[in-house]
């Protein structure tokens, strides 16, 4: 307590004078350090309010009349891929490196989106940045933290009428193109063809009512009562079972063209709900809990479709290749997945999204970054080499008609879902994936309250959520 | 009134024995202050770097719309007026923060404890037991946590397997909203090395004198453990329960890989929040819907709100435990 001194005084009048001295001096000091304090704190204020990697400027830079005859100069490219998949990725940039000698590309493998995000509002060295996510799409195109691609894609007259309407969906927000297709990722159906040919089941279910029967039929059960072997796991959190993945059998819409939350109002997605508790409680909830609770990790050489425990799952087209390297031996077949009874006009698409790619705020290179960006999205033979080696679906049409695109028996299926014009994507939206959270959340609680309540309240309570917890990403 | 004046080095004189010497002592007063000032700048420039300055950007932010990438904008009390009238998500991870708080920490403190008096007594396996004892803690909370996850998985670990030959249905431990939080609990009590080896040398510390003397007096073992080693055990007692509300306040990792791992989905390099507070949100935390509100929502102004309200809870917490065990520990720790 330096500073604090207390005097032994006798006489009463110098004792005040003193305490008052005293409490004068604490008083001059104390407000000395609020001030202090204050002035710090105003500093650091001021100073972050200019914070934001440089602010917004609002407008675009007017970039060349004409892209570069000659490439020259250095570019870095962030992606997320790792061991083989980062080897494929560098693959296609020896070739763009090849085809432009002056240019060298830096590659920094293994940035998630987060990483990514701190880079870019760092002020870090990224020029291309390839995310994981369509779910960043509204974020990165609201804050700029992917540039506006407009300019580029109008001054090299880059048809964008070449990639598939999905995909053409996910990779802008309200108006702003600010991202391109890596490849994509579909949604269907895989079955185990001995298992159901053991059942008598010759073809793959087409309706939700017929996969449900084809499940049920399928199932097995121990001498205790618990599951041995489920036809199909409708447990909404198992593996791939998300609002997300099911939404097209129905063609269930997410946000309205305001980014209001539709999942309370479209009559889809209650038929789906509807469906899918009433087929957990047909086999047990608590049954398939336990057989749930029991799964190994999805992406284990123990995943359950691959050893026999489910006979049919919803997964995507990167399953193909798991398949190949972790069960070659398991007969197994592809389709679209099933859809409700009464759209069956939907059938043959499925749920799509996939990576894409962006020029980062702030690039040093922004044509080199272009010029890259470019080769890796829409030059025919790239994208074609992408897919073959990371074994996603492509997102040009021309590269569907491409002979080197390999065309395993399994994989085309997902190569016409990708295609398909009923297929459905989670929209963009500033917040991310927060509404998707927020839905995937609520309905996994439901499916565990035992009989039904009242679901239009219910949604109606998830809507509302969904539209607050928008309004702290919103743009005044 | 009591006279405190400063203390003065022996051979110093009381008076100034000329009029050169106070301002002697003023400039020698001011070096010493300038090689103080000197001495302590590393460390204030730190507080300033690590803790002022974020703390100030915190609360800044938490009144703004903030995404990392734009600027911020002023939005007022809208995150605040959100977090406490809106988010439903905030009461569920609050609450089982909560939980770990009320149980975790003195669980954790008992059974150390616990552990600690019978490693006290000298035998020749001591050592040994100790050591057992506190490799747990040593062990990286990650690692700790998948062989946790991976021993009660309801099918194929051992623990129900066990359990399934002396007739027993184990639970579904961590794939059940109602047994996983006490199975992170279970993982929180192996781990508790950390808490146990400084109980232990504080049981080792305490004079053996006073147990002979209560001895001498015919003191029972209860009154000998209330009267002495219950006191000398104060501070360290008082120390473990600050930062363990501290840490169960800030509980994120084991949560968050039980959840990913119990799930079966693999959420590392993710970056988003997609499986944490698996099953149905009861491992959500406090921590842990900040994170996803900041990097998975994008709505950094709110995580700071979230942020800035959690500080204020620990800090009223640390208070508030170091103001009601100053009588306890008779020293204000």
């Amino acid at each position: 307590m330096g500073g604090f001194r207390v005097h032994t005084v006798r006489n009463p009048v110098y004792k005040d004078a003193v305490v008052m001295e005293e409490a004068v001096r604490i008083t001059h000091r104390a407000r000395t350090r609020v001030a202090a304090v204050a002035a710090v704190a105003g500093a650091a204020a001021l100073a972050l309010s200019g914070c934001g990697s440089g602010g917004d400027d609002g407008g675009e830079t007017p970039i060349a009349s004409a892209a570069p005859s000659h490439l020259t100069g250095t570019v870095s490219l962030w992606h997320f891929f790792s061991d083989r998949e980062a080897k494929v990725i560098q693959g296609v940039v020896d070739d763009f490196e090849k085809a432009n000698p002056d240019v060298k590309v830096v590659v920094h493998p293994g940035q998630d989106d987060e990483k990514l995000r701190k880079a870019i509002a760092a002020g870090n060295d990224v020029d291309v940045a390839v995310s994981y996510s369509t779910d960043i799409v509204g974020n990165f195109c609201q804050s700029g933290a992917f540039q506006d691609l407009a300019q580029y894609i109008q001054r090299d007259k880059v048809d964008l009428g070449q990639l598939l309407p999905t995909v053409r969906s996910y990779t802008e927000f309200d108006g702003t193109r600010c991202a391109m297709p890596v490849l994509a990722d579909a949604y269907g159906l895989y079955y185990n063809k001995s298992l159901l040919a053991k059942a008598g089941i010759t073809t793959p279910p087409k309706t939700l009512d017929e996969l449900e029967a084809d499940a049920i039929k399928l199932t097995t059960y121990n001498a205790d009562g618990s599951i041995k072997t489920l036809g199909f796991n409708p447990w909404m959190g198992y593996q791939e079972m998300a609002p997300a993945h099911l939404a097209p059998a129905t063609g269930a819409q997410w946000l309205d063209e305001n980014g209001k939350s539709l999942v309370g109002t479209d009559p889809g997605w209650k038929e789906l709900i509807e469906w899918q508790k009433a087929f957990a409680a047909k086999i047990g909830t608590d049954k398939l809990k336990k057989f749930t609770a029991a799964s190994a990790d999805e992406f284990s050489a123990q995943n359950d479709f691959e050893i026999g425990r489910v006979a049919m799952n919803l997964d995507g087209e990167w399953r193909v290749a798991f398949m190949k390297d972790q069960a070659p031996k398991v007969d197994y077949g592809t389709a679209p997945f099933p859809t409700g009874s009464d759209h069956t006009d939907l059938y043959g698409g499925g749920y799509l999204t996939g990576n894409i790619g962006g020029i980062a705020k702030g690039s040093k290179n922004p044509e080199l970054a272009w010029a890259l960006l470019k080769y890796l999205t829409t030059d025919t033979a790239a994208v074609v080499k992408l897919a073959n080696g990371l074994q996603n679906v492509p997102t040009i049409t021309s590269a569907y008609e491409s002979p080197d695109l390999v065309r395993d028996p399994q994989f085309e299926t997902f190569l016409k879902i990708a295609q398909d014009p009923h297929s459905l994507t989670t929209p963009p939206s500033p917040n991310g994936a927060g509404y998707q959270l927020a839905f995937g959340d609520w309905w996994q609680k439901y499916q565990s309250v035992p009989g039904t309540s009242d679901l239009d309240a219910e949604l109606k309570k998830v809507d509302d959520q969904i539209n607050a917890a928008a309004s702290l990403n919103s743009v005044p | 009134m009591t006279a405190l004046s400063p203390t003065r080095p022996a051979g110093v004189p009381s008076a100034p024995a000329g009029a050169a010497a106070p301002r002697r002592r003023s400039g020698l007063r001011r070096h010493r202050q300038r090689v103080a000032l000197l001495l302590v700048t590393p460390a204030l420039l730190g507080l300033l770097i690590f803790f002022v300055y974020p703390l100030v950007a915190t609360v800044f932010y938490s009144f703004t719309h903030y995404d990392l990438v734009s600027s911020p904008r002023w939005v007022g009390l809208a995150n605040y007026r959100y977090l406490f009238t809106q988010d439903p998500n905030v009461v569920q991870a609050a609450r089982n923060t909560l939980w770990f708080v009320v149980f975790m920490v003195p669980i954790r403190i008992l059974c150390a404890a616990a552990v600690a008096a019978l490693l006290t007594r000298p035998r020749r396996s001591t050592g040994v037991f100790r050591t057992v004892f506190y490799l747990p803690a040593l062990v990286p909370p990650v690692a700790s946590v998948l062989a946790f996850v991976y021993l009660f998985n309801p099918g194929l670990g051992p623990v129900n397997r066990i359990l399934k030959v002396f007739g027993i249905e184990g639970p579904l431990w961590f794939n059940d909203p109602q047994w996983a939080k006490p199975s992170l609990l279970l993982l929180a009590i192996w781990m508790m090395g950390d808490v146990m080896i400084i109980i232990l040398a504080a049981l080792l510390d305490v004079p053996r004198d006073q147990y002979e003397a209560a001895s001498i007096d015919g003191a029972k073992g209860y009154q000998k453990a209330w009267y002495i080693t219950v006191p000398n055990l104060r501070p360290v007692i008082v120390f473990s329960v600050v930062t363990g509300v501290i840490a169960a306040l800030q509980y994120f990792t084991e949560a968050a890989v039980a959840a990913g791992v119990a799930s079966g989905k693999a959420l590392v390099g993710e970056g988003t929040g997609s499986g944490l507070g698996y099953p149905e949100g009861s491992t959500l935390t406090y921590p842990q819907w900040l994170y996803v509100e900041g990097f998975s929502n994008y709505a950094l102004g709110y995580a700071s709100a979230l942020a800035v309200v959690l500080f204020v809870v620990a800090a009223a917490f640390v208070v508030f435990l170091l103001w009601r065990t100053k009588s306890f520990t008779g020293s204000g720790s």
